[in-house]
């Protein structure tokens, strides 16, 4: 094979090659989520994160409006300090209530906001004050089971005989 | 009688031991004249297009229609698992995770090896078997630059191409499969996909593998042949031991590369 017919083939081979990777980077990945967008961070102290991990997303709505940024123990009051990266697009008022919720019965755990009726917008380094913290399977088997228990015992004596 | 048996056996055992960490040394000192003496491939970038023509175009056939296969394999699999846990629209998720964080990188490795390395190996050796190294000398040119440093570049500039396009292959192959032929809802499987894949995390880490890979195969490959025993049977058997040892060392690296990557930086 001459010359020029083997640059023509390794050309071909590096566009397919780096077509290739645009392919994975653009169609694949996510490279076009807001990471260049300006974000601003509050944060928010919950008495039980449960399963959740840093880079969950944040939900409005439905809709992705940050990610969690930051996860710390607060040692005096024994609390979780979420730190959440927020879209500067997305305003929140200032009594916004932020809930630990899942995603399907078994699926990753994410942060649920709503917005309040305050007048007043959520700054750069704002703490959340309303909050509520993940369910705990099995402190909501064990309130289960104790609620039946005690439904269950003024019955218990008709079929005893 | 036992003694000098036992004695014997040691010796071997002494000797072999010695023999792999001197060639281990010799290949480092190798990989270095090779690395400095790259100049003339560099400059004369024509030899190094070439090498990339027979290490890369001409692996492309058995790498894409092996990627294809892996992914639609993959859709084939993942589905049958994941539509028992009622998930079946992750399956974009784990075909594209699996590709490109360990599937692409390893399988186009491996391929690479035993389609590339061997026949660098091959070349190589049976060059200096018929003593055309030798001759090179005799004219002042030195055969590394000449000879095995082109051969090196192709091949490391070759593989990371050849992983990407193994993974993309495979994307296409579980799309195939997954949406055209069991049905999972297209927008589901890519929003998902693109949902779960991290440029930095999962792509990159996976371009960093196949060019570890790339590196370690191509080195292995030059250094076999150019140290095969200058015979028939030394050639061949260097050429197996190309295709054995790359094969350890991407299976070994790759554990250590995934050790590194996936465990350290995601969990909080």
């Amino acid at each position: 094979m001459n010359r020029s017919a083997i640059d023509l083939w390794v050309g071909v081979f590096v566009v397919a090659g780096v077509a290739a990777l645009l392919f994975l980077a653009l169609k694949v990945g996510n490279l076009a989520s807001f990471s260049s967008s300006q974000m601003y961070r509050i944060d928010a102290k919950f008495a039980n994160i449960g399963g959740l991990k840093a880079r969950a997303p944040v939900k409005s709505a439905g809709v992705v409006v940050g990610r969690v940024a930051d996860i710390r123990f607060d040692n005096e009051t024994y609390e979780a300090i979420v730190s959440i990266n927020l879209d500067y697009n997305y305003q929140f008022p200032r009594d916004t209530t932020a809930k630990i919720l899942t995603s399907g019965i078994l699926g990753e755990q994410y942060v649920g906001l709503e917005a309040g009726g305050d007048g007043v917008m959520l700054k750069n380094g704002d703490r959340l004050r309303l909050t509520q913290s993940a369910v705990v399977l099995e402190n909501l088997i064990s309130q289960f089971l104790f609620n039946k228990a005690a439904e269950g015992k003024p019955e218990a004596k008709e079929p005893a005989k | 009688m036992r003694i000098v048996d036992l004695r014997a056996r040691l010796e071997r055992l002494g000797s072999g031991v010695t023999t792999h960490v001197w060639r281990l040394g010799f290949a480092s000192r190798f990989l270095a004249y090779l690395v400095l003496h790259s100049g003339t491939a560099l400059r004369r970038f024509r030899l190094t297009i070439a090498e990339i023509y027979f290490a890369g175009v001409l692996s492309l056939i058995i790498i894409l229609v092996s990627g294809l296969f892996v992914g639609m394999v993959l859709a084939l699999q993942g589905y049958e698992t994941l539509q028992r846990f009622g998930a079946s629209e992750s399956l974009g998720v784990l075909v594209a995770l699996s590709l490109v964080r360990e599937l692409g990188p390893v399988v186009a490795g491996l391929l690479f090896a035993s389609r590339a390395g061997s026949a660098i190996t091959a070349e190589i050796g049976l060059m200096k078997a018929t003593e055309q190294l030798s001759a090179m000398e005799m004219m002042a040119v030195d055969p590394i630059a000449r000879v095995v440093a082109p051969r090196f570049w192709g091949g490391v500039l070759s593989m990371p191409l050849l992983a990407a396009l193994f993974s993309a292959m495979g994307i296409f192959g579980g799309y195939l499969v997954g949406v055209q032929l069991i049905g999972v809802d297209a927008g589901a499987f890519w929003s998902q996909m693109q949902a779960a894949v991290d440029l930095r995390n999962d792509i990159m880490n996976g371009v960093i593998k196949s060019v570890v890979f790339g590196i370690a195969v191509t080195w292995i490959a030059v250094f076999e042949g150019y140290d095969a025993p200058p015979t028939a049977e030394g050639v061949s058997r260097a050429t197996t031991r190309t295709v054995v040892t790359s094969s350890l060392a991407i299976l070994f690296l790759d554990f250590i590369l995934t050790a590194l990557m996936f465990t350290g930086g995601t969990h909080q």
